[in-house]
């Protein structure tokens, strides 16, 4: 080796390793620059090599926002789909936090593009603005003859790649407000062609996620969980458990919710789990029944409501219906559900040199377990690290206002002797009955019509188990007593309802309950949709045109309401349905976004229903990636559908009845034998995608059920004398 | 107990209890981490490996059974099938959370393997025990397809 001490060498190996051009905002929002990520968050970093990344601070359980968030800082910065990578931000709630959130890093609520939009368009921007001023200044040309197209810096006769200017770009300042592209120059944004950058990886096996992790030494946990909500352990004998090689010793959880198992590998640790008795103490625990949470909430909606939701005049309301020609009530019960992602949950720590600890996680949520550890270990935010992996799936599981996986982790960590990483690992049935479900929910609904068919008021009682009620959501979702997230898409649908009250009960938990896929919009959506189809039915009316009627002449809100109905209806031959098939459509607004779906079966309730085709239109702004967005349409309908078919958590006496996928059945592939998508071609702001497709699914085929069967308003439906081929 | 296991291509000596499911053996103690875990109970075929071709539920396969076998996983796949299905799943962005596709790939490797023209109602049938909580369904049955007619090609 040849040690080259010349000053020229000396100032070009420095000059190389400065050479990173950072591009993000200060905390304050500002757009900022510089060769170090330090004070500012980078949402793009560009090596010397030309190398460009983006830092994504939304976490991929399929959704997207790794394509959506490179896709936006390579079209403004002008390098193709192919030569941009990217990287999951470190968890720092002051840099990365969710403009939709507040001070929370994090990834929910069909927010990730929505808020992201603006912010990394305009680092992309910045970083092309720099690049192409450092060569401007370099041929002496001026800035408004160049461009930056797939990498490459062109015009004044010059052309060199972006990697040549990454060092003078790094010493400018950001640009403060940097031209952001006219929509007709996007070549990437709103393009179908643009491909998914996770679709390689996730092919051939080499995607890492958390469940992937293994760390040299590492010990694998799992959980012995109390039985009902809120038993505790008092003590276990695990003398059996000795006999299973690999078992190394178990241990009651500070907090007493459980019995950590460790073993030398998974499978270890699940056999020495099976082996322990775990004596518990039951006398502060759950002993309800779901049949009779379902009775507190069926009395709920026939008593009269906790809170006013809407300020309506209740009895006004009353007094419209009562002198209505007709009157249409049916009273609703939805069940608890299980997210059941894919991958059950995990999650690694270790120890780290300076004291601190890292967390390996497809964490959504960040900041959550990042304060809870930082707690548990005594230690300061910045001594916790929080390194995000892909995660399998997570519909809203992957973010407890608790981080209730995460503190088990850490807790078990906490009680070694922190030599060894520990990587907490749950069974499919330590997820199906591990409680975070969605919430059981009642409502009952009161609708009059006059003799034309017109609503004349609308009475919308809903008993719930509040989400967001001691929680630090609340501050945010809960305003005078009311959970917005058990009446969203009630009071606040765009509808023009006339003489519409919404009163809300909350109803105590016999389980922990949380956001589950488009969160109240789950029953809200089927409750209204359902109840729009038996209003239009009593009236004599065509759903489609009984809808209508009563978003006409209102604003935007109602018109793109109305229009992705319209869409539908045209793109799945509303109204001509072929010999033997019936149809259903619903359409809902939630996280400002507009879906309506035509749902259209075969067979009937008794011999067996098949869905044979869903057709979806929907208007979520510009469709950034529009084949992105496509997918989330179709999963959002396999979700909804699948679960309003045949899933249920029930409880008895405390206990979980279901243990894994053979009592809560997938989806399967041949449940749905066709689903096709149709974007609304718009310029409005990007909102959510995640969600929305979710909320119409299931009563859209409610409605195509109730053609020639039975109005199904218990879920699911195969406990109301549905049947599926 | 020691065990040979010929996985991959390559012959592996590893020491595991009789009864261990050889989806853990390939997991933890070969650190192939391309099969996945789901339920433990053969009803979502993310841990679908081959066993001599024949795609199988490693979670339910003992170790001590695979031994003599060729065993087969996502990161050892080549044959003119998984090639087709691969480039299918790329082409059509099957993926969402992805988690489960290893285990789609495998079957539908499995499938065109020994059917190279399936219906649809034989896609159904044959990918029916490979559940997927995103439901890329609609996408797995048109790549499926699409890597049937690459391989005619």
């Amino acid at each position: 080796m040849t040690l080259n001490t010349s000053r020229r060498g000396f100032l070009k190996t420095a000059a190389a390793a400065a050479a990173v051009l950072y591009v993000g905002a200060r905390p304050d929002g500002a757009l900022a620059a510089g060769s170090a990520p330090a004070q500012l968050n980078p949402f793009v970093k560009i090596d010397a090599d030309g190398t460009v990344t983006a830092i994504v601070k939304h976490f991929e359980k399929g959704q997207g926002p790794a394509t959506g968030l490179s896709t936006l800082i390579a079209e403004e910065l002008g390098v193709s789909m192919e030569d941009i990578q990217y990287e999951f931000a470190p968890s720092d709630p002051s840099r990365y936090a969710n403009l939709a959130f507040g001070q929370f890093q994090g990834t929910g609520g069909s927010t990730a593009m929505a808020n992201s939009f603006m912010q990394y368009r305009q680092a992309g921007a910045a970083a092309r603005e720099m690049l192409i001023k450092a060569a401007a200044e370099a041929w002496g040309a001026d800035t408004s003859a160049l461009t930056i197209e797939d990498g490459i810096i062109k015009g004044a006769g010059h052309a060199a790649p972006i990697a040549d200017f990454v060092g003078a770009a790094a010493q400018m300042e950001a640009p403060a407000e940097p031209r952001l592209k006219d929509p007709s120059e996007f070549r990437l944004i709103g393009n179908a062609s643009v491909k998914r950058k996770d679709s390689p990886p996730k092919t051939n096996g080499t995607a890492k996620y958390a469940m992937d992790l293994h760390l040299p030494n590492q010990m694998v946990a799992v959980i012995i969980r109390s039985p009902r909500m809120g038993g505790l352990a008092a003590g276990f004998d695990d003398a059996d458990a000795k006999e299973v090689k690999g078992y190394i010793r178990a241990a009651v959880l500070p907090n007493k919710a459980g019995v950590a198992v460790y073993a030398e590998n998974t499978w270890a640790a699940f056999q020495a789990r099976e082996a322990i008795a775990v004596d518990w103490d039951f006398s502060g625990a759950e002993t309800r029944s779901s049949d009779q949470v379902r009775d507190e909430l069926l009395a709920a909606v026939n008593s009269a409501p906790e809170y006013n939701v809407n300020g309506a005049d209740q009895t006004a309301t009353a007094a419209l219906i009562d002198g209505a020609d007709k009157v249409v009530e049916q009273t609703f019960y939805f069940p608890l559900l299980a997210h059941a992602p894919m991958e059950p949950l995990t999650c690694t720590i270790e120890a780290d040199e300076d004291g601190g600890v890292t967390l390996h996680d497809g964490a959504q949520i960040p900041t959550g377990p990042h304060f809870a550890m930082a707690e548990i270990f005594q230690l300061p935010m910045e001594k916790i690290r929080i390194n995000t992996m892909f995660a399998g799936g997570s519909f809203g599981r992957r973010a407890t206002p608790t981080a209730d996986y995460q503190v088990e982790a850490a807790l078990a960590f906490a009680l070694t002797d922190r030599t060894r990483p520990v990587k907490l690992v749950w069974s499919r049935e330590d997820d199906i009955t591990g409680g975070y479900y969605r919430p059981a929910v009642a409502h009952k609904v009161r609708v009059g019509l006059d003799a034309d068919g017109n609503i004349t008021g609308w009475d919308h009682r809903v008993a719930a188990q509040s989400i967001m009620k001691g929680t630090a959501f609340e501050p945010m979702i809960v305003h005078n007593g009311v959970d917005h997230s058990s009446v969203e898409g009630t009071a606040d649908s765009p509808y023009r309802i006339p003489g519409q009250f919404v009163g809300l009960t909350d109803v105590a938990k016999a389980t922990t309950v949380l956001w589950w896929r488009s969160v109240g919009h789950t029953h809200t959506a089927y409750v209204m949709e359902t109840m729009m189809d038996e209003a239009a039915r009593a009236a004599g009316r065509d759903p489609v045109e009984f809808r209508l009627a009563l978003l006409e002449g209102g604003g935007k809100d109602q018109q793109r309401l109305a229009g992705v109905l319209k869409l539908a209806a045209e793109k799945g031959s509303w109204g001509n349905a072929p010999e033997g098939r019936s149809q259903g459509i619903a359409v809902h607004k939630s996280f400002g976004s507009y879906v309506a779906e035509v749902v259209e079966i075969s067979g009937n309730a008794e011999d067996g229903v098949q869905v044979e085709k869903v057709t979806c239109a929907v208007d979520c702004g510009l469709a950034v990636n529009p084949d992105v967005v496509k997918a989330q349409m179709e999963g959002g309908i396999g979700y909804g559908i699948g679960h309003v078919m045949r899933n249920e958590i029930t409880l008895t006496e405390g206990v979980v009845d279901q243990f894994n996928f053979p009592d809560y059945e997938p989806l399967r592939i041949g449940d749905i034998n066709a689903i096709e998508v149709h974007i609304v071609p718009s310029a409005e702001a990007p909102s959510g995608v995640g969600e929305p497709g979710t909320p119409p699914s299931a009563p859209a085929l409610a409605n195509a059920i109730a053609v020639s069967g039975p109005r199904v308003t218990e879920l699911p439906m195969i406990n109301s004398g549905v049947s599926f081929a | 107990m020691a065990i040979s296991l010929k996985l991959n291509g390559q012959t592996h000596e590893v020491d595991a209890e009789p009864g261990t499911p050889l989806l853990w053996v390939i997991r933890d103690e070969l650190k192939l981490t391309g099969t996945k875990f789901g339920c433990g109970v053969a009803s979502c075929g993310a841990c679908t490996v081959h066993l001599d071709g024949e795609p199988v539920r490693s979670c339910q396969t003992y170790v001590e059974d695979a031994e003599g076998a060729e065993i087969t996983t996502i990161e050892g796949l080549n044959s003119k099938a998984a090639q087709a299905v691969q480039a299918a799943w790329v082409e059509l962005d099957v993926v969402q959370c992805g988690y489960c596709q290893s285990g789609q790939i495998m079957s539908a490797v499995g499938l065109l393997t020994g059917n190279p023209k399936p219906t649809v109602e034989e896609i159904d049938d044959y990918m029916n025990g490979n559940a997927c909580r995103c439901a890329t369904y609609q996408r797995i049955r048109a790549a499926i397809q699409r890597a049937s007619d690459m391989m005619e090609a």
